[in-house]
């Protein structure tokens, strides 16, 4: 049995609009283990971002425990929060949110600044694919590429988990899968825990495991057997 | 380098122009503290070493002849640590190769030699031996304004006598710093030179062996100057004192007192305003990148970037502003204060000026301008420290427009919908539009309170030197003469008119008010020198009673029909009760007009004057100077033409330069607003401005939204500029009103649009810089950017 990373406990997150009380998450029992490859399917609205989000400690449960390892992310305040992200995690977005400013390789950079133990900003970019290209700022890149930099950003840390929303939701499928190729190859070789939210039912034949979400709850999860390589995805 | 530095330095680069435009406001900020407060600190330190150094005195006295023995009872009054008495005198001057006469004022050596109090610094040559009668010390400005060396000789009429006189030495003197002639408006170290001679030879040229008509007293640390100056008048009394003064009525401290005081409230009062503006464009600047780097600032919380890495982050690029302002302003300020060092050298007459680069000041200016920065940025970084990194890195919900009673009127307009954006845009940030509004208006007001000076000053130059005084020159004569002295003026080569006139000295008093002042006497309908009051018309003093400047009726507390008590302190030396007749506005000095018979019957004898007033004929003024360098009694001349031109000159000079500094200060506040505010807009409204553009909106109306809003807040800002500068202006007549000058609040229609004109034209350029951004937006790129 491998290690386990993360664990939920009746998470809920209620938005208080004023009129309304939106569920984003009602009452969430999860385990992610060591090594694994999430994907989180469901529609639009459902909470996917919201439990990402809190996995990652970017925010907060209204109700309920999260888990990393021995360490409740509940009981943290801003600041343990903030070292949390540091040490131990990687967030890759749909929008890649590179800073305009920085080249590809300064990009990375501002991770590795500030984590304990990174690996050289050039490794990461090459990791990706895109050792040619550290010199480019983001405005000179295509969207695949500036995805591949936000994942290079992500993994130059060496975190012990990776949390992609959306990776490819702006992106083609050709450079969708270089994307993924990409992911892969990272939770391969340093059996980082991944997971990936995306509205790409085919996505999910390269999971270890699939969670589907509905309304702010898990509706099913299962494991696949036989999983396929990014190239074979075909959307 | 850090990668979070790198992106502080790119954005800065990116920033420049606005970075700029902000850190030059800052700069002024600074180089004025910088400037006013190094100028003051070297004025203050170089006049205290100066006076202790040479030991000038605290109270001072004249008295018409008192003996020499009475020096040792004034030394045993309470407080006072050292006296010195002398002998001075005037006397006209005859300079060879200069056709116009000077005048001299001349002033006692000990005859040991040895200065106790206000001890002239020898600058060359040698002090005369006590000796000798026709040797002589003179300051070093006259001197020089003259071209003498040592060993040249001048005449003096000393009494009535011309003597020649041999220069052994050049001084200068803590009592003559800064030196006006009698009569004068302007220092003339051509015209008026200070002499020193052995006591003895002035003792015997002006008749006061055994005696002395000046006094000079150093007083005890702990000793009050009132207290000694009243027992010093009680010992003079019966030797025809002239009521002692302390530093504070000292010609020449009087004017370094005041002009160090003026350099300390400038670099009080003016700095802030420009750090205040400061502290408003870093706010709205770093606040916009704030706003524009939320997902940014989200992503670098998600990496794992602490609020106070952040917060630092945005207040460094504050700070780089900042950095760039104050270096600007440190260079600007030192080279201000180094060219207004070379004119204080000038003007005022040290030995040495203690200009010591004041590091604390640099110190001090750069602490404030970095605080600045930093309150202007703090709200902004704080709210970015608030957000959290989720809700940062999903799009800012869309600004809220809301319906209100103006929103109604404005749609009851039927304006078009570009005029209906302008506006609903100014309501959205009612804050930012309200600063930007008011900043602009100071940079308005600036201008009004620099520019009225000048009406104001013509006002008073028509008034004293073209209305007041028309007479070409003035005579002025050692003792009181018989008016029929008159016809020999009369006499002279080139007069055509002459008139005469006398001063009293005298103390006027209401209860515990007290002032000295010198009244004037006249014959009524003088045609020379006439009493003006401010609406031009032409006032004589009644046949009895007393009429008083506004200014001084005031600071007696007295009104038309109240009675004086009048203690004269020439003459008979008696107290009258007199009656206020009236009170006239004036600009130049505290005047008291009587009548001369008036007088006379007060006094109960003839009519005596010290004073004619002359026109000339231009032709022959070298016959009428050279008739002047022989006439005895004479104790001095002033050509009013050359006062009125040397005070124009000087006028007109300063003006020039004020109104280019102010110009220069408007012009950077409204650029730095305008160009800010303008860039901004457009950072907000690009999206929406470029999908104008896309739906078939031209070029010009859609700049006249970006262009439009600034343009309105520039011209709501007029009037509350002008509203600000009355009031500055009010606040600087009041300020720079003294003893010797009130200056009249003088507001022309011209100074109003003047300073709107040089805004409004400012606010244009700035913003069309921003336009041309706008016509190069690239409408693809900015429809593409997520924001
Ligand atoms: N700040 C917020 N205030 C109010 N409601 C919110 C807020 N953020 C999210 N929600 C609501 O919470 C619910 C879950 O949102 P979430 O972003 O997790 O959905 P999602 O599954 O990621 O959807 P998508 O696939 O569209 O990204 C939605 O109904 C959303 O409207
Ligand atoms: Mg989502």
């Amino acid at each position: 049995m491998p290690d386990l990373i993360f664990r939920t406990e009746g998470v809920t997150k209620v938005y208080d609009t004023g009129e309304v009380k939106i569920y984003a998450l009602a009452g969430v029992d999860l385990k992610l283990f060591a090594g694994e490859f999430t994907v989180l399917l469901g529609a639009s609205g459902s909470g996917k971002s919201t439990l990402l989000n809190i996995l990652g400690g970017l925010d907060h449960v209204t109700e309920g425990r999260v888990w990393f390892k021995e360490l409740d992310l509940t009981q943290l305040n801003d600041r343990g929060l903030t070292w949390f992200r540091r040490d131990h995690v990687g967030f890759v977005f749909q929008f890649y949110n590179l800073v305009p400013s920085l080249t590809a390789r300064e990009n990375v950079q501002l991770v590795t600044d500030v984590s304990p133990d990174p690996m050289a900003p050039e490794e990461a970019l090459e990791l990706v694919g895109l050792g040619h290209r550290m010199d480019h700022f983001p405005a000179e890149m295509s969207g695949g590429e500036q995805q591949r930099v936000a994942i290079a950003r992500a993994i130059a840390k060496r975190p012990e988990v990776l949390l992609c929303d959306e990776p490819t939701g702006a992106l083609d499928s050709k450079t969708g899968i270089q994307v993924l190729e990409a992911l892969k190859n990272i939770n391969d070789r340093f059996g980082t825990t991944t997971v990936v939210i995306t509205h790409n039912a085919a996505i999910q034949k390269m999971a270890h495991r699939v969670i589907h979400f509905q309304d702010g709850r898990i509706s099913n999860v299962y494991t696949n057997d036989q999983r396929l390589p990014p190239s074979e995805i075909v959307w | 380098m850090q990668a979070l530095d790198r992106k502080l330095l790119r954005d800065f680069r990116r920033l420049w122009a606005q970075a700029l435009a902000i850190a030059l406001v800052l700069a002024c900020g600074v180089a004025i503290f910088i400037t006013s407060f190094g100028m003051y600190r070297a004025l203050e330190e170089t006049r205290i070493a100066y006076y202790e150094r040479n030991r000038f005195a605290d109270v001072f006295s004249d008295a018409r002849r008192a003996p020499l023995s009475l020096a040792r009872e004034i030394e045993t009054i309470e407080g006072v640590w050292a006296v010195e008495t002398r002998v001075s005198g005037a006397a006209i001057l005859d300079i060879p190769g200069r056709s116009k006469s000077a005048v001299g004022r001349i002033l006692s050596i000990p005859t040991s030699g040895r200065f106790s109090l206000n001890v002239p610094l020898l600058r060359s040559g040698h002090v005369p031996d006590p000796e000798t009668t026709d040797q002589v010390l003179v300051n070093e400005p006259f001197a020089q304004a003259n071209g003498f060396q040592i060993g040249d000789v001048f005449a003096a009429n000393l009494n009535g006598q011309k003597r020649p006189l041999t220069i052994t030495g050049t001084v200068l003197s803590p009592e003559f710093i800064y030196t006006i002639g009698p009569g004068g408006l302007m220092p003339d170290n051509e015209g008026y030179g200070i002499i020193w001679m052995p006591e003895d030879a002035v003792a015997a040229a002006f008749d006061m062996a055994g005696a002395f008509n000046h006094v000079s007293l150093k007083l005890r640390a702990d000793a009050r100057a009132e207290t000694v100056v009243s027992s010093l008048d009680n010992l003079l009394e019966p030797y025809g004192g002239l009521d002692a003064y302390d530093r504070s009525q000292q010609q020449s401290d009087a004017f370094i007192d005041a002009e160090i005081k003026q350099l300390r409230s400038t670099s009080i009062i003016l700095p802030p305003v420009f750090f205040g503006i400061t502290a408003f464009l870093v706010n709205m600047v770093i606040g916009r990148i704030i706003a524009l780097e939320r997902s940014e600032i989200g992503l670098l919380k998600a990496i794992g970037y602490s609020n106070f890495d952040i917060c630092l982050h945005y207040l460094l690029l504050a700070g780089l502003i900042a950095v760039v302002g104050i270096v600007i302003g440190w260079g600007v300020g030192s080279w201000l204060s180094q060219s207004l060092a070379r004119l204080y050298a000038d003007f005022f007459n040290f030995p040495f000026l203690i200009y010591r680069v004041s590091y604390d000041a640099y110190i001090i200016s750069g602490i404030i301008g970095v605080a600045t920065a930093a309150v202007g940025a703090i709200r902004s970084v704080l709210n970015a420290a608030r957000l959290a990194p989720a809700v940062a890195m999903s799009p800012p919900a869309p600004p809220k427009y809301k319906r209100n009673t103006l929103d109604h009127a404005l749609l009851a307009l039927r304006l078009s919908q570009p005029t209906m954006m302008i506006f609903r845009n100014l309501m959205r940030w009612p804050v930012r539009s309200a600063l930007t509004t008011l900043g602009l208006s100071l940079a308005v007001s600036i201008l009004v309170a620099a520019t009225f000076f000048d009406d104001s000053l013509d006002t008073i130059v028509d008034t004293a030197f073209y209305q007041s005084n028309r007479q070409d020159a003035v005579l002025t004569f050692t003792d009181e003469m018989h008016e029929s002295v008159l016809e020999d003026v009369r006499r002279l080569p080139g007069v055509l008119q002459a008139e005469s006139k006398q001063y009293y000295p005298a103390t006027l008093r209401n209860g515990h008010l007290s002032k000295r002042i010198a009244i004037e006497s006249s014959r009524p309908n003088p045609d020379l020198s006439r009493v003006i009051d401010s609406d031009g018309r032409v006032v004589n003093p009644p046949a009895n009673g007393i009429m008083l400047s506004d200014r001084l009726a005031s600071e007696l507390n007295v009104r038309a029909g109240d009675t004086i008590a009048v203690d004269f302190l020439s003459g008979r030396r008696e107290s009258h009760k007199i009656m206020v007749a009236g009170t006239v506005t004036q600009y130049l000095g505290l005047g008291a007009y009587m009548d001369m018979d008036g007088l006379s019957a007060l006094f109960r004898q003839k009519p005596r004057i010290g004073i004619v007033n002359v026109t000339l004929d231009e032709n022959q003024t070298d016959n009428f100077h050279a008739a002047l360098k022989e006439a005895p009694n004479l104790a001095g001349t002033t050509m009013m033409t050359e006062t009125r031109q040397s005070f124009l000159d000087t006028i007109r000079q300063n003006v020039i330069i004020m109104t280019t500094i102010y110009v220069i200060v408007a012009t950077l506040i409204t650029v730095g607003v305008a160009y800010n505010g303008a860039r901004i807009q457009l950072s907000e409204r690009a999206r929406e401005l470029a999908s104008l553009r896309i739906l078939g909106f031209t070029r010009g109306e859609v700049s006249f939204i970006l262009m439009g809003e600034t343009m309105i807040l520039a011209l709501l800002a007029q009037p509350l500029g002008w509203l600000i500068g009355v009031e500055i202006a009010r606040l600087m007549t009041n300020g720079f009103t003294s003893d010797l000058y009130t200056i009249p609040l003088i507001l022309k229609p011209a100074t109003f649009s003047f300073a709107s004109l040089v805004v409004l034209s400012a606010a244009l350029v700035a913003t069309l810089v921003v336009r041309r951004r706008l016509d190069r937006l690239d409408l693809v790129a900015v429809m593409k950017t997520r924001e």
